[in-house]
């Protein structure tokens, strides 16, 4: 095909912040590893060399520190990416970001805006066990004064990171660990990817797939599973989890008049319960059944590996959750 | 006494500001007009008032929750930070704040930070900004020593010090962590020993003498100022009044609070200025005069303010309003 390029997600996110860095002076990337490792998962391999040390910065391993370091660069004009290594590892973080890149806007005023962009990897899946392997962005989604955003494609991969970089508010990327290596084509020349809205990723009639991140690729397998059986389940990529696209999930659910929710995170007040609630105040009377929520389970994330696989969504799940909808 | 007339007399008139304006917040409080935390700088004025003048205009200003004076120092309308305790939409931010929670974006006063220590990491990133943009800015950081305690102090300083950063930290240690003294806190009591074991240059001074501290922040300045790297300085001081407006203050001895008070930095100032014939007791009357009309005036523009509509309750929690979603039932 012309005009496109065969690219894997890790290039992808590469792409992504090599354009944002060439593009805006204001930009660098710190965090633990990110310069002469090239990045705990190879993401910013290259960027060293090519930058310098002054806008590729690593880090000592202090999340709160670095973390609060962009948010203060940020304030002070310029537009920081930090990466912190993974999820669990942002929890050491948490206060800059939740008590101080969230509440700045509103706590001043509106005087001040955090225009940082926090980069991390998320979810299981890897064998990493009870410490590496959280899906905690729905936590993240419970803050008011954050952006949430969970890039599922290629094209979200790369894409997104400079949108994020444009908006004055500080926006969280969740970066599944399984999709690095995920291979396709897309367009030569990045277009614009936007951060408000969910997408449809497959049309179709009898029940909704409501997902993001990591688990889309398994919704879309469950999908095309359910469609040899004749059931025409429509998949919809959430993208961005604050501000949820309530528009597009709704106007879904009124067209299948079924749901399911599958979110690798936890069930208890969690993602998936936020998005079932707004399904019930919503599109209650569309329903023809009950929403149903295929979630991880309610552990910390075992090492072994079939204990690890029984922990969060797998397809043969997402299709049973399917099917005894459409029964 | 090294100094001239006009700078005795601003520094007297800074503190005087100061600790007659927390006395009417203090007053009001009682009477129910601000709620909340309140968190009274009385006793320690001659911390922001040494600091403040050595910094420029372009410099950013990081503080905590015990931050009224700074604001003051650095500029703000005493008018607008009472509105805002009042919770007045005249307020500098709108009532959104509170008395730990001041900012005033023109001025480069980054707040009125609650978390102690919370401050810390931005103004490293402040310091980074400044650095890689290669300005001559600085950032100044106010906290208390009980926020050497914190894993934050430790990881700024490493982080500021490891990258040269222009930042400068000013710990006033006023001995007391809420209730809990230094003592009681900390394994080494020596705060600049701290500071020194991530390379900084650190320096402790009498916080509870003006121009001692002004002396020390302008060495500290300069030096941060020509790109050698963060300064941490000690300033020992003491706060007259109880932890916030909740505390009963049964941690430390009446007559430890009362020795400290004979260590008054405004009667101290006056005292020395006085002697070296500089500032006349008619001076001194009308600093206080204008203090007063100042602070009737900030309090009859708070009383006078207005609430915020509520309708703007969830304003500025973005920047960037998001398309309006409406499907399905509302």
């Amino acid at each position: 095909m012309s005009g496109t390029v065969r690219i894997n997600y890790r290039d992808a996110l590469r792409q992504g912040l090599r354009e944002a860095l060439l593009r805006d002076p204001r930009v660098f990337l710190m965090g633990e590893d990110v310069g002469r490792y090239g990045g705990s998962y190879a993401v910013s391999k290259g960027l060293l060399e090519e930058f310098g040390d002054e806008r590729i910065r690593d880090t000592p391993l202090s999340e709160s520190a670095f973390v609060g370091a962009g948010i203060g660069a940020a304030l002070n004009g310029m537009r920081p990416i930090v990466e912190v290594m993974t999820v669990n590892f942002s929890l050491l973080a948490l206060d800059q970001i939740m008590n101080n890149a969230a509440t700045l806007r509103h706590m001043s005023g509106g005087q001040l805006n955090v225009p940082v962009v926090i980069r991390m990897t998320t979810g299981a899946g890897r064998q990493l066990a009870a410490q590496h392997s959280h899906s905690l962005e729905g936590w993240y989604a419970h803050i008011p004064g954050l952006r949430i955003v969970a890039p599922a494609t290629l094209e979200d991969a790369r894409g997104m990171l400079f949108t994020a970089l444009q908006d004055p508010d500080p926006v969280l990327i969740f970066e599944h660990a399984l999709l690095l290596n995920v291979e396709g084509d897309i367009a030569a020349d990045p277009q614009p990817v936007d951060i408000d809205y969910a997408a449809v990723r497959r049309e179709g009639t009898d029940v909704s797939l409501i997902t993001y991140g990591g688990s889309l690729l398994k919704t879309m397998q469950a999908a095309a599973e359910l469609a040899e059986d004749g059931v025409s389940a429509e998949v919809i990529d959430l993208r961005t989890l604050r501000p949820l696209d309530d528009a597009t999930i709704v106007a879904s659910v009124a067209k299948t008049h079924r749901a399911v929710i599958v979110d690798e995170g936890w069930k208890s007040g969690g993602l998936s319960a936020e998005i079932m609630a707004r399904i019930l105040e919503q599109a209650f009377y569309e329903l023809d059944a009950p929403p149903a929520r295929v979630c991880g389970a309610e552990v910390p994330v075992p090492y072994a590996k079939h204990l690890e696989d029984a922990a969060i969504p797998q397809v043969a799940g997402i299709v049973a959750a399917a099917r005894n909808l459409v029964k | 006494m090294n100094i001239g007339r006009e700078q005795a007399l601003a520094y007297l008139r800074q503190m005087t500001r100061i600790r007659r304006f927390e006395e009417k917040c203090a007053e009001v409080y009682s009477a129910g007009k601000i709620r909340g935390f309140l968190h009274l700088y009385i006793g320690e004025e001659a911390v922001a008032c040494g600091v403040m003048p050595e910094l420029s205009r372009e410099d950013a200003v990081l503080a905590t929750y015990r931050e009224h004076g700074h604001a003051l120092v650095r500029g703000m309308p005493a008018r607008s930070i009472m509105a805002e305790m009042y919770g007045k939409q005249e307020g500098c931010c709108r009532g959104h704040g509170g008395s730990m929670h001041l900012f005033d974006a023109s001025l480069r006063f980054f707040g009125g930070n609650a978390i102690v220590a919370g401050a810390l990491p931005m103004a490293v990133g402040f310091g980074l900004a400044d650095r890689m943009r290669r300005t001559t800015r600085i950032t100044a950081c106010f906290f208390g020593e009980g926020a050497v305690a914190e894993g934050e102090f430790h990881e700024s300083a490493n982080l500021a010090s490891l990258w040269k950063l222009p930042v400068l930290f000013l710990c006033e240690n006023n001995l007391y962590a809420m209730g809990t003294s230094i003592e009681r806190s900390e394994a080494d009591t020596d705060l600049c020993e701290k500071a020194r074991s991530y390379r900084m240059t650190a320096a402790s001074v009498d916080g509870m003498n003006v121009l001692a501290v002004a002396e020390a922040a302008r060495a500290a300045v300069a030096y941060v100022r020509a790109g050698n790297g963060p300064y941490f300085i000690e300033l020992k001081t003491y706060r007259f009044r109880a932890h916030s407006m909740f505390d009963p203050d049964l941690y430390r001895s009446k007559a430890e609070v009362e020795a400290w008070k004979h260590r008054c930095p405004i009667e101290a100032l006056k005292t020395r200025a006085r002697e070296a014939g500089l500032i006349a007791d008619a001076e001194i009357a009308a600093i206080e005069a204008d203090t007063a009309r100042e602070i009737q005036d900030a309090l009859a523009f708070a009383e006078a303010g207005t609430l915020e509509p509520v309708l703007n309750l969830t304003r500025d929690v973005y920047a960037r309003e998001r398309r309006v979603v409406k499907a399905g039932a509302s």
